[in-house]
């Protein structure tokens, strides 16, 4: 099958960790055949280094133009990728850039997409796909029913990001037409520093439970012990204790860390939606019959507010 | 300011999810159908802009006949117009055969301001409302929390991992409406009442031009229920709840190697 062609995300030049994990899948997928394309102002010495992912070709789009993200843009970018490397698929990483730019590239390039992707594999010629539907009640196996290019965004956290140490040809892409008539003029850092849910390698998230917004400190004092992030419910998030920002869930961050820990979080279908994908779930409740409880790996059934300040005091005896 | 709402009718959120008889849909049975949540957000938003500056709400569906469920819902809560393209069976629907319709049910309409969910709960591609962006050549923002809409512009702050991207367009655009835009609303009884004798403009598919089954882009092989999780370790910590603590911390560290 001929090669995948990965779109990949940088801000301030620095290559998103869901963009590594998508070349990496592509090079598992179609061994040498990766290009990658990358786009961004200022961004022509990082293109390089992709290289060491497994992308044999960068496509680079660097113009002050595109120093700020719009699918128009970046979209045009990706388009003529595909023009000069006719791949049989497109990645995308399904980052919050990516799940807005993949469906708008696949229109343009005549064809469909699959969205949220959380296994591949192959048949023929065709990648076959596995996605949650139904936040997360099902998953449907999938194709794209033989139109190509097969565009394809990732779930991130899923796949895993490998370095294979090889080196890329930088080719330049020439001749793009950017017409941006919706242009984002600001990025404004809503995060103070944290780390963002959708990013965190471990979340802490609480729930009703926490009975008021005070009482987040204990779960920001274990997701720091940590060194994650803090997350919560819908619950919490509605009563205004904390920013929706945080809220995991449908109508929130769907994430898959390595480590989830839910304290005072009952596990509702919307909450699990979020998070199910999660490598190893905690869960804290003082009712045994919570519905998270069925889903979680690890569980103290007790108060939240007796269990959590040891296991803050526990993490921080580890850490010495 | 004319707005165009898309709207998706997917099973109520809290269903219990069962696979068809096919392996590759939904049973339907006991499932109760409502607007996608997101849609909700789409509709609000449309129907505040109206308030303000004026002009008509039509709301759009692609779906079966269950789906004028789904535009009496909008009507009841204040919609002026609704249009019905009738088709679309399937449970887990192809996005880009979705936007080509709605692309197509658009065509000669004025618009100003076209408003999707941001995903279609249930199939959870969040695709839709970008694909018809492009189709129909207009700028689109997705994913918006927030929004400003002047006489010929909109400025829209759409949420990116740790930050908010601030957007301006110009009019006409497409929105995707995510939680944190606005509060909807709940149809009033009078609103109900009303609903029943707005007219809603019923399109067959086929008739747009589309073959559903040749122009699809998504093929659904088989639908599973996930795998049964395997029992978890609980521990009851309700008596020494700092042994408790402790005993998780060492099973994260040692036997989970989480920490
Ligand atoms: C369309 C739609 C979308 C939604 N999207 C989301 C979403 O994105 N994310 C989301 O989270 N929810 C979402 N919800 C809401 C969801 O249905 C639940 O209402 C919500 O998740 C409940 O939050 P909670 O678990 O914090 O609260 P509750 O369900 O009230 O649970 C609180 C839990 O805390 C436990 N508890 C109380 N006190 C203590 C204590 N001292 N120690 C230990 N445990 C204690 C209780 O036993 C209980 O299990 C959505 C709902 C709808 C309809």
């Amino acid at each position: 099958m001929a090669g995948i062609l990965v779109f990949v995300e940088q801000r301030n030049g620095d290559i998103r960790q869901a963009s590594l994990q998508a070349i990496s899948e592509a090079h598992r997928q179609a061994g040498g055949d990766v290009a990658a394309v990358f786009v961004g102002s200022g961004i022509g010495d990082a293109a390089a280094g992709l290289g060491a992912y497994g992308a044999a070709r960068v496509f680079l789009a660097d113009d002050p133009n595109l120093a700020l993200y719009s699918s128009e843009g970046y979209g045009e970018a990706v388009a003529k990728a595909v023009e000069s490397a006719a791949p049989n698929a497109v990645f995308f990483a399904g980052t919050a850039m990516g799940r807005d730019l993949a469906p708008w590239v696949a229109a343009k390039l005549g064809t469909g997409a699959l969205a949220d992707v959380v296994a591949l594999e192959k048949d023929g010629d065709q990648f076959v796909a596995r996605r949650p539907v139904y936040s997360g009640k099902a998953f449907a196996t999938v194709d794209s029913a033989g139109s190509k290019p097969q565009v394809i965004s990732l779930r991130p956290n899923v796949f895993a990001a490998e370095e294979t140490g090889g080196s890329a040809e930088v080719v330049a892409l020439d001749g793009l037409s950017l017409a941006i008539r919706a242009v984002v003029k600001d990025l404004l850092d809503t995060g103070g520093g944290e780390i963002d849910v959708a990013e965190a390698d471990i979340i802490v998230s609480g729930g009703r439970g926490l009975k008021g917004p005070e009482n987040f400190a204990l779960i920001r004092e274990l997701a720091q012990a940590l060194g994650g992030a803090v997350g919560a419910s819908r619950a919490a998030v509605d009563a205004g204790w904390i920013a929706h920002k945080h809220q995991v869930g449908q109508t929130g961050k769907v994430v898959s860390p390595s480590l989830y820990v839910a304290a005072g979080i009952s596990g509702a279908i919307q909450h699990l939606a979020g998070m199910s994908s999660s490598k190893i779930i905690v869960a804290v409740n003082k009712d045994p019959d919570a519905p998270i409880f069925k889903i979680a790996d690890y569980g103290i059934v007790g108060d939240l507010f007796d269990v959590i300040p040891p296991m803050v005091e526990e993490v921080k005896k580890l850490a010495g | 300011m004319n707005c165009i709402v898309c709207v998706t009718s997917v099973p109520d959120t809290a269903s219990v999810i069962k696979i068809g008889p096919d392996g590759k849909n939904i049973d339907e049975t006991g499932i109760k159908w409502i607007v996608s949540p997101f849609d909700e957000y789409a509709l609000e938003e449309a129907l505040q802009i109206t308030e303000a500056k004026g002009g008509e709400v039509t709301a759009v569906t692609y779906g079966p006949a269950r789906s004028e469920a789904a535009l009496r819902d909008c009507l009841a809560r204040g919609a002026h117009k609704a249009v019905h393209v009738i088709g679309g069976e399937a449970t887990l629907g192809d996005s880009f055969t979705i936007a080509k319709v709605l692309a197509k049910a658009l065509d000669g309409r004025e618009y100003d301001l076209v408003l999707c969910g941001n995903m279609g709960v249930g199939t959870d591609c969040a695709q839709v409302g970008p694909m018809l962006a492009e189709l129909v050549d207009i700028p689109h923002v997705a994913n918006v929390t927030k929004l400003e809409v002047g006489d010929d512009s909109l400025s829209a702050g759409r949420d990116v991992e740790g930050g908010q991207e601030q957007v301006e367009s110009p009019l006409p655009a497409l929105l995707t409406c995510q939680k944190g835009l606005n509060e909807p609303r709940y149809a009033a009884l009078k609103g109900i009442m009303a609903a029943k004798r707005k007219p809603v403009d019923k399109i067959e598919v086929a008739t747009l031009g589309i073959d559903e089954a040749t122009d699809s882009t998504y093929n659904v092989r088989s639908l599973e229920l996930p795998p049964p999780k395997s029992e978890g370790t609980i521990i009851q910590g309700e008596d020494d709840p700092a042994g408790a603590a402790a005993q998780l911390v060492n099973l994260l560290r040692n036997e989970a190697k989480a920490i």
